[in-house]
């Protein structure tokens, strides 16, 4: 029986299901989507379904927008982004991304912006069932201005005033992963930044993984999902590309290089996009 | 050969002397870019036991090349201990397990007040948007002390700051400490024409070393802010051979 979109319940093992079914089952219009993973294992051929699929309105979460949110910003889907830091590692800036708040093309783009101690506990905060989080942050800064997720509270014990962020609770979240076993059991290891926390603060879960195997073989750092708690698996090898997964592939920095003059220009991405992405299945190549 | 000392480009007077800075460091939060190149050479020069944590979640990474992002591979391959992201801020950061947080900045002002969020480019264009805070606001604040390394020019060493994106020293001295920041903040700025310190009393940063051959009229000249000089303007010893070598054997590779 195909469970249909439903949060999981305790006892349940995660669906494995193929990429477009899960997206179209999982990712609405106007959810607020987390497609977390930090510069390791981003899923962007995930992120790429979404794009072929046209679903919009979205509120995109995500410590570092990186590539994977420039295309999906440039590709018009994007009302509103949450983040920490906007930009093209070890590269530069991201041109859609700077595009449309500079411009507003294709579309303007509404941001809450935090650091990354902020939206790291905005998570915890969401995958632990508080509405919000307490951090020594933000104090002399003018990022507690105008938002509406950053404040303060006084300690009740030693009356020290501290930032409190307002917890993240995504209707999606998205994430690869190494491996995942049939009964939908993820394995992650190697840098996993802020995933357990994404996926435990959502709604619904998605993972796609390198390649579901017979048993799942303990790691040293790993970190490991139970099905119960994950919504859908699809297969997807490669599916992080151009970011990697360890283990199985090496970052493609040669692309994130490639991507700048790329995405500078708003034809020569419009373009990029049809070829790369809209007329293509599966995970784009350069 | 071309790696004679006097052969040293500006960019390269300044990362050698940044990676000199960490000499007295056992633990240091880097940043991309300048910051990583030199606490990589500081690692290979004269600190080989320098911790270097990554905001990724690497802690103790040894890279044998200078990684594009703070989340390639080579740095959690290479690390003492891989952390998740809210146990790095959390438990190593803001605890105060750091002792130094090693920045790069779009601009800074006379406090070493750090903007990277937005700049404006006058009534007729928008704003300038650029990356954003990523770990620097509580990087400036919760590290034992902060370095911070920046190409010199009036572009970036503004007398106003657009944003305020991690605080230095505010408005001068004792701001961090009405703020309730637990670290000492900035202590130098090593740029491609030499360092600025803050003044023991006012906090404001001064010129305080020129590399060979630089000015203090040329430093003048790249500030957006009336630089004052320090009683004593010393020279920064010129690159030896060695740093010189590894640092273009870190860059090359």
């Amino acid at each position: 029986m195909i469970r249909r979109g439903a949060k999981a319940r305790a006892g349940d093992v995660a669906d494995i299901r193929p990429l477009p079914e899960a997206v179209a089952d999982l990712v609405r219009d106007g959810d607020t989507v987390a497609m977390e993973g930090f510069t390791h294992l981003i899923p962007f051929a995930a992120a790429h379904e979404v794009i072929r699929q046209g679903v919009t309105d979205l509120t995109l979460a995500r410590m570092t927008p990186d590539v994977i949110y420039d295309q999906l910003i440039g590709a018009g889907l994007v009302k509103k982004l949450i983040f920490s830091w906007g930009g093209n590692p070890g590269v530069g800036s991201l041109h859609r991304f700077r595009d449309a708040v500079e411009n507003g093309w294709p579309r303007p783009l509404e941001l809450d912006e935090h650091s990354h101690a902020g939206m790291a506990n905005r998570y915890v905060a969401g995958a632990s069932g508080l509405p919000f989080a307490v951090l020594r942050g933000y104090r002399g800064t003018d990022l507690a201005c105008g938002s509406g997720t950053i404040s303060t509270v006084t300690c009740p014990f030693t009356g020290e005033e501290l930032a409190a962020v307002a917890a993240l609770n995504p209707d999606v979240t998205v994430i690869h992963a190494q491996q995942a076993d049939r009964d939908g059991n993820v394995l992650m290891w190697g840098l996993t930044g802020v995933q357990k926390e994404a996926v435990l603060a959502a709604g619904r879960v998605l993972v796609t993984v390198e390649e579901i195997v017979d048993e799942l073989v303990p790691r040293p750092g790993g970190v490991v999902l139970p099905g119960w708690a994950v919504t859908a698996v699809a297969e997807v090898p490669g599916g992080a590309h151009p970011s990697y997964a360890a283990g199985y592939s090496v970052r493609d920095n040669d692309y994130y290089q490639a991507w700048d003059p790329i995405s500078r220009d708003r034809e020569r991405f419009t373009a990029w996009l049809r070829r790369n992405v809209l007329d293509r299945e599966g995970a784009a190549t350069r | 050969m071309t790696d004679a000392p006097e052969s040293a480009s500006p960019d390269e007077l300044m990362t050698v002397n940044a990676a000199r800075a960490l000499a007295g460091a056992r633990t240091c939060f880097v940043g991309i870019g300048l910051p990583s190149a030199a606490a990589n050479l500081a690692r290979r020069t004269i600190r080989p036991d320098l911790v270097l944590i990554y905001e990724s979640g690497a802690v103790g990474a040894k890279p044998a090349r200078l990684p594009l992002s703070i989340g390639d591979g080579e740095l959690a391959e290479t690390a003492d201990a891989v952390v998740s992201v809210p146990e790095m801020f959390n438990y190593w950061l803001q605890a105060g397990r750091i002792d130094v947080g090693f920045l790069g900045a779009a601009q800074i002002d006379r406090y070493a007040n750090i903007n990277t969020t937005t700049v404006g480019r006058g009534p007729d264009r928008p704003a300038s948007r650029l990356p954003g805070a990523g770990g620097a606001p509580e990087i400036a604040a919760g590290c034992g002390e902060v370095l911070i390394v920046l190409r010199h020019s009036t572009r970036n060493f503004v007398d106003r700051l657009h944003f305020v994106t991690s605080v230095g020293h505010g408005t001068g001295r004792g701001d961090r400490e009405r703020l309730g920041l637990r670290g000492r903040g900035p202590v130098a700025v090593i740029t491609d024409l030499g360092v600025l310190r803050p003044d023991p009393e006012t906090a404001e940063f001064v010129l305080t070393e020129l590399h060979p051959g630089v000015t203090a009229e040329q430093a003048r000249a790249a500030t957006g802010w009336p630089l004052r000089t320090a009683a004593h303007v010393g020279t920064t010893a010129p690159p030896t051979a060695a740093e010189l070598t590894a640092l273009r054997a870190l860059t090359n590779a």
